[in-house]
C-alpha cells in the first residue's frame, strides 16, 4: 500500500488549565510508521499532550491552547480547521476500553455509518475485515449482534481497536491502552501494535517502562509539563543525555 | 492480645500519642466479649433494617386494602364493568359511572407529559452536555426551586395566566368558545410543574455517562450532536425513561393545581378545549361533603382505588420497559 507519509509535529505548544500550565513549550516530531512512546511520571502532561493531538482537549472547559500541531503540514488548531475530519485520522485507544452501548457489529460499523458511506453489504464485509484485523473475529463471529458490553475487557479493547481502524485513521493514539488489561490481553494488543506500525504512526502514553522498551522506536520523556528529552528508543534508554531522564529510567524518580 | 505502644524515646511522647494509647487500652479491656457483641449487633441491625424495609410494601398493601374495603359497598351492588364504562354520574339516583373521570385523568396527564417530556429531556441533555459551568450554576438551583414551589401557586398562576390565554387566545384560534377552564389548561399547568422534575432527573442521569464514552464517539469523528444522540443518550436511555415515568406519576396524582383550572364538569372531554374532571379533583372536591347520599363515600373510595390502580399498573408496565432498556444499553 502506498499511502502518503503522515507527518505529525508539535510546535511551541502551551496548554493552560486556568492558571496552571499543564504543557510548557512542547516541541515534538512524531515519526511515521514508528511507534512513539511518551513516558514520564504521572501528572507530567503525557495524557494532555495526547489529547491535544486529536483535539479531544477542546471539550475540557477552561483550557487555553497556544502553539501549533501540524498534521501533514496543516495546523489542526487553525481557525476553521475540520475537527471531525481530523479526529477521523486519529484512532484512539483509551485506558479502559469504551465499547459503545450497542452490539459488537454496530460498534465497528459506527464510524463508517456516521461518515455516511458504503452500502450495507460493504459495511458487513468491512466489519469482518477489521474484526479479523484486530484478531477478534474468531471469538465473536457467532455473537456479532450481542451487546459489546458482554465481552471480556481484553476483547473489548481489541474491539475498540477494530472500531478505530475501521474509520481509516493515519495515526493511532493509545492512552495507556493496556493498563486495565491482564498480561495475555496486553500481549495481544502489543503484538497488534508491532504489526500495525508497518502502516500507521502509533503514539502511546505509558507509565510502564518495560512496555516502552519492548515496543517503542522513538521515545519522548516528559517531566512537569515539559519535554525533557526525545529520540530513538535505543539511544534514550541506553545513553540518556539528561540527568532527569537517567534518573527516571533507573527508577530513582517515578 | 494486648496492644501496647513502645516508645524508643520517652521524651517524644506527645499528647496525641498519650491519647491514642489510652484508646487502645480501652479497646483492650473490652476484648474478651467484644466478638460476641459485634456479632449480636450485626444480627440485630439486620433485623431492624429488614423491618423498616418491609414497612414500604406493607404500607402500600394497607392503603389498597383499606380503600378496597371502603369501596366494597359500591362494588358489591354495581358490576365493575358498569362502574368503569358508564359515564352516568347521578349520585342522588345511585348511578356512579367513572368513565368521564378516567378519561379526564388520562387526557390531562397525557397532555402534560407530551408537552413536558420533549422540553424536559432536551433541557436535561443540554444542561449536561452543552452548557458551561456558569449556566449550570444558574439553572440547577432554579430547577430545584421550581420543584419546591407549592402546587397551589402553580394553580393560581394557571388561573391568572393560562386560563385567559386559553379563553382569549387558543380557543378562539380553533374557533371554539371556552371559559378557559379546560382539560388543555390543566395539561398546560401540569406540564410546567412536571418539566423541571424531568429536566433535573435527565440532567443527573446523562451526567453519569462516563466521559470515556464521549471521547470514544468524538475520536471516531462523530460531531458533538452525533455523540450525544448515538452514544450518550443511548447509554442513558433507561434513566431518561425513568425520568419520564417519574413525571408521569407526578402528573397522574397532582390535584390542587389541576382542580383549580380544569373546570370540574362531569363530562367526557371529547376535545381538550372542553372542561373535564380528573379523579384526584373529584376526590378532593367532594370528600367530606354530601356524605348523607348513600354510597357516595364508597364511590369516592372506589375513585381513589381506581387512581391507585392506574398509577400502579402504569408503573409496573414502565418498569418492564425499563428492564428491557437496561439490558439493551449494556
Amino acid at each position: 500500500m502506498h499511502t502518503p507519509r503522515t507527518t505529525l509535529s508539535v510546535r511551541g505548544l502551551h496548554v493552560n488549565y486556568g492558571d496552571h500550565a499543564v504543557l510548557k513549550d512542547v516541541n515534538v516530531d512524531f515519526p511515521d510508521r514508528r511507534l512513539t512512546a511518551i513516558i514520564g511520571p504521572s501528572g507530567c502532561g503525557k495524557t494532555t499532550l495526547l489529547r491535544t493531538l486529536n483535539r479531544l482537549i477542546d471539550n475540557t472547559e477552561g483550557t487555553r491552547i497556544t502553539g501549533e500541531v501540524l498534521l501533514d503540514g496543516q495546523d489542526i488548531y487553525a481557525r476553521g480547521a475540520d475537527v471531525t475530519g481530523l479526529r477521523r485520522k486519529m484512532g484512539l485507544l483509551s485506558q479502559r476500553p469504551t465499547p459503545l452501548p450497542m452490539s459488537i457489529f454496530d460498534n465497528v460499523a459506527f464510524g463508517m455509518r456516521i461518515h455516511g458511506e458504503r452500502p450495507k453489504q460493504q459495511i458487513a464485509e468491512r466489519v469482518e475485515y477489521f474484526l479479523r484485523h484486530a484478531s477478534l473475529w474468531e471469538e465473536v463471529k457467532e455473537r456479532l449482534h450481542q451487546p459489546a458490553g458482554g465481552l471480556s475487557i481484553g476483547q473489548q479493547q481489541r474491539l475498540c481497536l477494530a472500531r478505530g481502524l475501521a474509520v481509516g485513521p493515519e495515526v493511532i493514539l493509545g492512552d495507556e491502552p493496556t493498563s486495565a488489561l491482564d498480561p495475555i490481553s496486553t500481549r495481544h494488543i502489543e503484538d497488534k501494535f508491532t504489526e500495525l506500525k508497518e502502516r500507521y504512526a502509533i503514539i502511546i502514553v505509558t507509565h510502564v517502562l518495560r512496555q516502552a522498551r519492548r515496543l517503542a522506536d522513538h521515545v519522548v520523556f516528559m517531566y512537569l509539563g515539559e519535554v525533557v528529552e526525545q529520540g530513538p528508543a535505543e539511544q534514550l534508554f541506553n545513553d540518556p543525555q539528561h540527568e532527569l531522564t537517567r534518573a527516571y529510567i533507573s527508577g530513582s524518580i517515578s | 492480645m494486648g496492644n501496647r505502644i513502645f516508645l524508643s524515646d520517652p521524651t517524644a511522647c506527645t499528647a496525641e500519642v498519650v491519647a491514642g494509647a489510652r484508646l487502645l487500652a480501652v479497646a483492650d479491656r473490652v476484648g474478651p466479649d467484644r466478638a460476641w457483641r459485634r456479632a449480636a449487633m450485626d444480627n440485630l441491625m439486620r433485623v431492624v433494617v429488614a423491618m423498616f424495609a418491609w414497612c414500604m410494601p406493607l404500607l402500600l398493601l394497607a392503603i389498597a386494602i383499606g380503600l378496597a374495603v371502603k369501596a366494597m359497598p359500591l362494588i358489591s351492588t354495581t358490576p365493575l364493568m358498569d362502574l368503569l364504562t358508564s359515564s352516568e354520574w347521578r349520585p342522588l339516583k345511585g348511578e356512579f359511572g367513572f368513565l368521564a373521570f378516567i378519561v379526564g385523568t388520562v387526557e390531562v396527564t397525557l397532555i402534560a407529559v407530551l408537552l413536558a417530556v420533549p422540553f424536559g429531556v432536551l433541557s436535561g441533555i443540554y444542561l449536561s452536555e452543552h452548557s458551561n459551568t456558569a449556566t449550570k450554576r444558574l439553572a440547577v438551583p432554579v430547577l430545584d426551586m421550581l420543584g419546591a414551589i407549592p402546587s397551589v401557586i402553580f394553580g393560581i398562576w394557571g388561573v391568572v395566566l393560562i386560563v385567559p390565554l386559553v379563553r382569549n387566545g387558543i380557543a378562539p384560534f380553533f374557533g371554539v368558545a371556552s371559559t378557559g377552564y379546560t382539560v388543555l389548561t390543566g395539561g398546560l399547568v401540569l406540564s410546567v410543574m412536571v418539566f423541571p422534575l424531568i429536566t433535573q432527573v435527565v440532567h443527573e442521569v446523562v451526567r453519569t455517562v462516563p466521559n470515556g464514552l464521549r471521547d470514544a464517539g468524538l475520536a471516531l469523528g462523530a460531531t458533538n450532536w452525533e455523540t450525544t444522540r448515538k452514544v450518550v443518550v443511548r447509554k442513558a436511555l433507561p434513566g431518561i425513561w425513568a425520568a419520564c415515568i417519574l413525571g408521569f406519576s407526578r402528573a397522574f396524582g397532582e390535584t390542587i393545581a389541576v382542580l383549580m383550572v380544569v373546570g370540574n364538569v362531569v363530562q367526557i372531554p371529547w376535545n381538550p378545549l372542553q372542561a373535564g374532571y380528573p379523579i384526584p379533583a373529584l376526590i378532593a372536591n367532594n370528600y367530606g361533603e354530601m356524605m348523607s347520599i348513600p354510597m357516595y363515600d364508597s364511590a369516592l373510595m372506589f375513585a381513589a382505588l381506581l387512581l391507585l390502580a392506574i398509577v400502579l399498573a402504569f408503573n409496573l408496565y414502565a418498569r418492564r420497559v425499563l428492564k428491557r432498556m437496561e439490558i439493551r444499553a449494556n
